[in-house]
């Protein structure tokens, strides 16, 4: 049996949340985090969290699996439980909608801050753009991200100012067009990160790099936007 | 039960936010249409993110010399003859164009030395019409394309100001008195407030429904609730018994391995070791059509020479392609494999077994995306004001058994054409009868039922019930007498979903309340499979029945069409006509 500790909160229901406590039977096997939850759902079926692929590429179920920030599908129990017991919240520092959901729309708009979205000045040939493998190395570690938030609840800059530091999983981002040979928007997308919190407020604890699911880097890409700030001579 | 709605209008809305959704949310907010993308889940976590090894169009960037009519032909002999062929015809031609939008998106798609999209072969694939040995025609990023391209198309819809209702859970369509559809009921699942959308045009989009069997490849959100609610309306399901069975689903897990494995060289094996392909498809070996691969995996299985302890799966071997090669060009699947087999692919072979993958059939379409009604064998009239593309779709350019890579060239061609013609109609003049308070009370009829259920069934046990159904009754190989007793089963299973019991009957983001839903369209969709499939007495691309072993083209190179009211099977001419060259008349299929 596994002693499962849940976060619970229901704004119909509830004033203020609470932990409630589940005994799961898992069979003995090491099942990932989002099994058990389907376990608990079947004995509750208010549980309430998103899930969608199940193997770790849609970034619906990013939660705090024993204090550490990952994704349930592709957490196993062997990974996270301590003394028998696991604990789930929701992802920190966002507001909770319902039990383990949260409210995405400042992380969201934080991604759109950055125009994630291809820019370049000059019609678009017949065929595609061209680029060397070299250049399209560049993107490696970068348009890999899932946008599942572990990276940006994990950083206390992000908690301390969520409305002007962009965030690790935004500055990725940032820097996955920054680095694209195809995009011409350079000095527009510089200008408009060049103040002292949209990227200077990383302070480089990497807390991002350390929950990523996806072995993703995000404080070397923030590094990387820090030169071109700099060198573009502020 | 009657109450007034909020209303939100628009000219058009899409029902789902994956590839083929947004890509025809990307073409009516161009065109200048009011147009809102309404889709259940945030739009890069659709199911479209899972696709793995590419989409497949002769951009002729691996070989100068391709043509689309080399990819058309592979297309309709991989659909055993039952693909439309001007359908066919317009994805392969229209294509390379679909792609090059992609990259000029952002798509950062893999690249060979000389700048141009890298392309892989996949299975199925020939030059020269089946003469010319096999070609490489798969764009890929590396083995994320669906990721890639997903995200964008997010990309692309935000640059170009699409309005998205993200976590809008679209519940039934809205009938007017003459039969149009205009819009549809649906929950904002974040507040649980019910609107009614309004629009002159309603695009399905909602994509496949593997959940209805026990093991998928397919993400928990694909539930066919498009197939649902058209079914519920009363519109006929094209070639529902056409499910594709993925060879490379990680056993036990599900969790899809792409092809494109077997296209950079990589094998399957059996127990003893031997690459087994080669006694089956002596050509094309591991690269021949995904059902004769998936049906070659499970005679291995059924005649002993399967792997692992109880001999229930064959090994996928790549470990000869080095870890450079892996890395590089596969490494979501090293990735996957180390974290859902515990097999690291670089040293040991990945343990994979046929594992439901994509539905062939769907709402039967023409090129447009305007959703038919056969009425005869060769009759259709448009259902106005409803659409549909991507999986969700029958246009049909898949037939009896998709070709690897064709999903997402299908998404991307057709959501496009579905914007287009939708342009088109609306510049015309397009207008349908508003509805009535009687038609909304039709379209909130389920969800009131749900609502004010005071005891019954419990979800995840019914569906547990219904997928074990599907898995044991109408999996790889099917049978007349075991598929009429898996008939009578879910007929009894209908009481149940019926009568499910909604524990919560909250509003605030009430997951229990959208999966009742959904179980309700899996039902939908898993009816119409059995009925189907029973009802096809032939074997047939995915269709494989050990009664009738034979490709029957006397009857059956046709399209079977599933009419809900009186749960009948009809037939309707498959398409031989393409505009600009010869049809491809039907051969026997092998490789």
């Amino acid at each position: 049996m596994l002693n499962v500790s849940v976060y619970r909160y229901h704004p119909e229901q509830d004033q203020k949340p609470y932990m409630q406590d589940f005994q799961v039977d898992t069979g003995g096997k090491d099942l990932m985090v989002l099994d058990v939850l389907f376990l608990l759902k079947e004995q509750d079926s208010t549980l309430t969290f998103r899930r969608s692929c199940r193997e770790g590429v849609c970034g619906s179920d990013g939660m705090s699996i024993n204090g550490v920030n990952g994704l349930a599908c592709i957490t196993p129990l062997s990974d996270c439980v301590k003394n028998g017991k696991l604990v789930l919240r929701p992802l920190p520092a966002l507001p909770v909608i319902r039990d383990l959901v949260i409210d995405m729309d400042q992380f969201y708009q934080n991604y759109e801050r950055i125009k994630p979205f291809l820019q370049n000045d000059k019609p678009a040939p017949a065929i595609e753009r061209l680029q060397s493998p070299e250049e399209r190395a560049k993107l490696d570690g970068l348009y890999e991200c899932i946008l599942c938030a572990c990276c940006s609840t994990a950083c206390p800059s992000f908690w301390w100012n969520p409305d002007k530091f962009v965030g690790p999983s935004g500055l990725l981002q940032a820097y996955r067009f920054l680095a694209d040979s195809r995009d011409t928007a350079t000095e527009e997308r510089l200008a408009e990160l060049d103040d002292p919190f949209s990227v200077f407020r990383c302070h480089g604890i990497m807390n991002c790099v350390n929950v990523c699911p996806k072995g993703l880097n995000p404080t070397k890409a923030i590094g990387h936007i820090r030169n071109m700030l700099l060198s573009r001579g502020t | 039960m009657s109450e007034t709605l909020r209303k939100m209008s628009f000219e058009a809305i899409v029902i789902g936010g994956g590839g083929a959704g947004m890509r025809a949310a990307l073409q009516l907010t161009e065109s200048g249409l009011k147009t809102a993308c309404i889709t259940k889940v945030f739009p890069t976590r659709s199911h479209t993110v899972s696709a793995q090894g590419g989409i497949t169009c002769a951009i002729a960037s691996h070989d100068p010399n391709d043509d689309w009519r080399w990819h058309m032909y592979d297309t309709v002999k991989g659909s055993d003859y039952i693909g439309d062929q001007d359908a066919i015809e317009y994805m392969c031609s229209v294509g390379p164009q679909a792609v090059f939008e992609l990259d000029h998106m952002g798509l950062p798609f893999s690249r060979f030395e000389n700048g141009r999209i890298y392309q892989r072969p996949f299975g199925g694939q020939s030059k020269e019409f089946g003469e010319g040995g096999q070609a490489a025609r798969t764009c890929a990023a590396a083995d994320r394309t669906g990721h890639a391209l997903l995200h964008a198309l997010y990309q692309g819809n935000l640059k170009g100001g699409t309005t998205f209702l993200n976590e809008w859970y679209a519940v039934d369509l809205v009938e007017n008195d003459d039969g149009d559809v205009v819009g549809v009921v649906a929950i904002c699942i974040e507040t649980g407030e019910t609107v009614y959308i309004e629009a002159k045009a309603t695009v399905l989009a909602t994509g496949g429904a593997g959940r209805i069997y026990q093991s998928t490849t397919n993400a928990h959100i694909n539930t066919g609730d498009g197939i649902g609610m058209a079914l519920r309306m009363g519109l006929p399901a094209q070639d529902m018994e056409m499910w594709q069975f993925h060879p490379t689903g990680i056993a036990g897990a599900g969790t899809l391995v792409t092809e494109g494995c077997r296209g950079e060289g990589g094998y399957l094996i059996n127990k003893d070791g031997e690459r087994f392909m080669e006694r089956y498809a002596p050509n094309a070996k591991d690269l021949a059509g995904r059902d004769v691969v998936a049906r070659s995996m499970v005679m291995e299985i059924l005649e002993g020479r399967g792997c692992g302890e109880k001999g229930d799966h064959v090994f996928l071997k790549l470990d000869h392609l080095g870890e450079e090669v892996l890395e590089s060009r596969l490494p979501g699947i090293c990735e996957l494999s180390r974290t859902f087999a515990h097999a690291d692919p670089v040293v040991e072979p990945i343990p994979v077994v046929p594992t439901c993958h994509y539905m062939m059939g769907g709402l039967p379409t023409n090129i447009g995306g305007q959703v038919l009604y056969p009425e005869s064998e060769s009759e259709s009239r448009v259902v106005e004001g409803l659409y549909a593309c991507g999986e969700v779709a029958c246009v049909s350019v898949h037939g009896a058994n998709r070709l690897g890579g064709n999903s997402l060239l299908d998404l991307v061609v057709f959501g496009r054409a579905c914007g287009l013609q939708i342009e088109k109609s609306m510049s015309e003049g397009f207008e349908s009868k508003a509805a009535t308070q009687a038609n909304l009370d039709k379209a909130m009829a389920r969800l009131h039922k749900l609502n004010s259920s005071e005891g019954g069934e419990s979800i995840s046990a019914v569906r547990e019930e219904l997928q074990k159904i599907m898995q044991l009754y109408f999996g790889v190989f099917r049978e007349g007498e075991s598929m009429q007793k898996g008939l009578q089963l879910l007929r009894d299973l209908k009481s149940k979903i019926d009568n499910l019991h909604l524990r919560d009957k909250s509003g605030a983001f009430n997951t229990d309340r959208i999966e009742a839903l959904e179980l309700q369209n899996l039902f939908e969709v898993a009816f119409a499979t059995a009925v189907a499939a029973e009802e096809r007495k032939e074997s047939r691309g995915a269709h494989a029945r050990n009664d009738f072993t034979e490709r029957d083209d006397e009857n059956w190179l046709k399209h079977s069409i599933y009419y809900p009211q009186d749960e009948r099977v009809g037939k309707r001419d498959v398409n031989f006509k393409p505009a600009t060259l010869d049809a491809f008349p039907p051969k026997v299929r092998t490789y």
